[in-house]
């Protein structure tokens, strides 16, 4: 079996996958990356399926090592990640001489990174994915972070399938490390910390004040984030009047708003349904930038609409597309 | 099976990868059944580019993946919610599990239902009766939601008319079955909970081997049946 070695876990690294689905009518979380965009560069660079699962480290990361020769690639954070001690460049697809020590160390900015490895780890899928389900405990590796020892089985190549131009010169080589071409990962450009919002079923229901505080003032990150929420502390957020409501689905970036007035992003592990007031939804294209921000962060929302959501998102795929045909031709020569 | 006209139907967008089909304001079994019956309708008959299908109370969520739909047609929530409207427009299926009892154990008071007393003292009822109206009468089964295979079911008798504590617990033990404004649920997991905890069941809910994983349907009639705490521990399932 093909395996990847822990030998130190990193504060909070996971397996996602893009998330379970068709499980939320039984009360299951999606789950999948943070920071979509990060996932499904790192799946693209290494020539594997959008659905493939990936390592998502958390403000540092792990120290590994391979079984056999094995093609990665990191998105996301910027950490200092070495292998044998070289830095390991991003935005790339990079082979691994077997066991080889592959250490990604301390951010030095963003929240998290995307570690993909050609084929993608794999361990049995939990109800039709293999995302981790921090809360329930299951999916992902045994329902967990990673600990020190961990062997994680990665998928077997498939059978017969020629080798890459870059497994070829491995041999030759000798190298503990050989680096492919790179491609450009980055994401449609964006103002920094500044978030696109569609304005909610809740809006009208806030104060103007309300309204005018979250559309101007900024909102800080608090340390109680998390996979679940990114907790915002900034002008309490309050409604004419108090709300009955009807919990009903959630979704990624629903900014709700408890009765304390502070506003809460529902993230990657959110529950399938909730019941609080929401104020707008983060235009999904500007997820990416919420998942990758750190306690303490500023973020300004800036209402915009159905349609320009949409659009972004549009702009977004469209980007993603171009570097999936980028990394294949990286792949190829 | 519809609600009275159509026109009680409601497509909103929620974000840009979401619809909501909206078919009631309140909580009740009948809307709950139309929900059910969208919910039935849409799953099996999956339309192009929808990749999740989650009723709650009075409301069906539509997951999309906006990729799916052409770039030529309008927007992508548009264009779904126009093909959604004529789903909605062909008549609704029968649901075959409508009706189908599930008696539940469960052992009240004591340990396993802490807020037992505080429930018959706020709703000016005794012990007996408090137990007697909430397992005396079948609840639907409404939508899961809060942990993996965490029921919610209705409703209640009007004389347990209570909301949420005041100041939520910590921690509320795997299989509690707790009552707030007109629900009752179990959890699942134990979790930080804001409840009436009046019992506890030894049942385990959810298991992620089973398809589907939960042992409860949606539609479901739950029936309480009130238990010894030596019954509690002959019929205690391993959570797996």
């Amino acid at each position: 079996m093909r395996t990847m070695l822990v030998d130190r876990p990193g504060m909070l690294s996971t397996l996602q996958d893009t998330g379970r689905l068709g499980h939320q009518q039984y009360g299951v979380s999606v789950n999948g990356p943070m920071d979509e965009w990060s996932h499904r560069a790192a799946n693209a660079l290494v020539g594997n399926p959008e659905d493939a699962a990936v390592l998502e480290c958390t403000l540092n990361g792990p120290r590994l090592s391979f079984s056999e020769h094995t093609l990665i690639a990191l998105c996301g954070a910027p950490m200092n990640v070495t292998a044998d001690g070289q830095p390991v460049p991003y935005g790339r697809a990079v082979l691994l001489r077997r066991g080889v020590v592959l250490d990604i160390g301390a951010r030095t900015a963003g929240a998290r990174l995307y570690l993909a490895v050609r084929g993608g780890l794999a361990p049995e899928p939990v109800l039709g994915s293999r995302s981790t389900n921090l809360r329930a405990g299951f999916g992902g590796f045994h329902g967990r972070p990673l600990r020190k020892g961990d062997h994680v089985p990665l998928s077997l190549p498939r059978r017969g399938a020629p080798a890459l131009p870059i497994e070829r010169r491995m041999v030759q080589s000798g190298l503990p490390m050989l680096s492919g071409l790179p491609v450009d990962v980055s994401p449609p450009a964006r103002p920094e910390g500044q978030l696109r919002v569609i304005p909610g079923p809740h809006w009208a229901a806030f104060t103007e004040a309300a309204r005018k505080h979250f559309e101007s003032q900024p909102y800080q990150v608090t340390p109680q984030s998390d996979r679940m929420g990114i907790r915002l502390k900034g002008p309490a957020l309050m409604l004419e009047q108090a709300m009955e409501l009807v919990s009903e689905a959630t979704v990624f970036g629903t900014v709700q708003v408890p009765p304390d007035g502070q506003p809460i992003v529902l993230m990657a592990d959110r529950q399938s349904a909730g019941g609080y007031p929401k104020i707008g939804y983060v235009a999904s294209a500007d997820l990416p930038l919420l998942a990758q921000a750190m306690p303490g962060d500023e973020l300004r929302f800036e209402a915009v609409t159905q349609a320009d959501a949409e659009n972004a998102w549009r702009g977004f795929e469209e980007r993603l597309q171009h570097l999936r045909q980028a990394a294949v031709r990286a792949l190829e020569s | 099976m519809k609600p009275k006209t159509l026109h009680d139907v409601r497509i909103e967008p929620v974000g840009d990868r979401c619809l909501l089909i909206r078919l009631g304001e309140q909580v009740d079994v009948e809307i709950s059944r139309a929900v059910h019956a969208v919910t039935a309708l849409l799953t099996a008959d999956k339309p192009q580019g929808v990749i999740d299908v989650v009723p709650a109370f009075t409301t069906v969520a539509v997951h999309f993946q906006p990729a799916a739909f052409p770039k030529n047609a309008g927007l992508p929530s548009e264009q779904l919610a126009r093909r959604l409207e004529s789903l909605l427009a062909q008549d609704w299926p029968v649901l075959t599990t409508e009706g189908r009892v599930i008696e539940i154990p469960a052992c009240y008071g004591g340990e396993f239902g802490p807020d037992l007393e505080d429930v018959a003292r706020h709703c000016g009822l005794s012990v007996d009766e408090t137990i007697r109206l909430h397992s005396g009468a079948p609840l639907t089964l409404y939508a899961f939601f809060f942990s993996p295979g965490n029921p919610f079911a209705g409703p209640l008798d009007p004389r347990l008319r209570i909301g949420r504590r005041n100041s939520p617990r910590t921690r509320v033990e795997a299989g509690s079955v707790a009552i707030a404004n007109g629900l009752s649920s179990i959890y699942q997991d134990a979790s930080p909970g804001g409840w009436n905890v009046i019992a506890r069941t030894p049942w385990n809910l959810f298991d992620v081997r089973q398809a589907p994983p939960t042992r409860l349907r949606l539609g479901d009639q739950l029936k309480f049946r009130p238990i010894s705490p030596d019954e509690f521990q002959d019929l205690l399932e391993a959570r797996p």
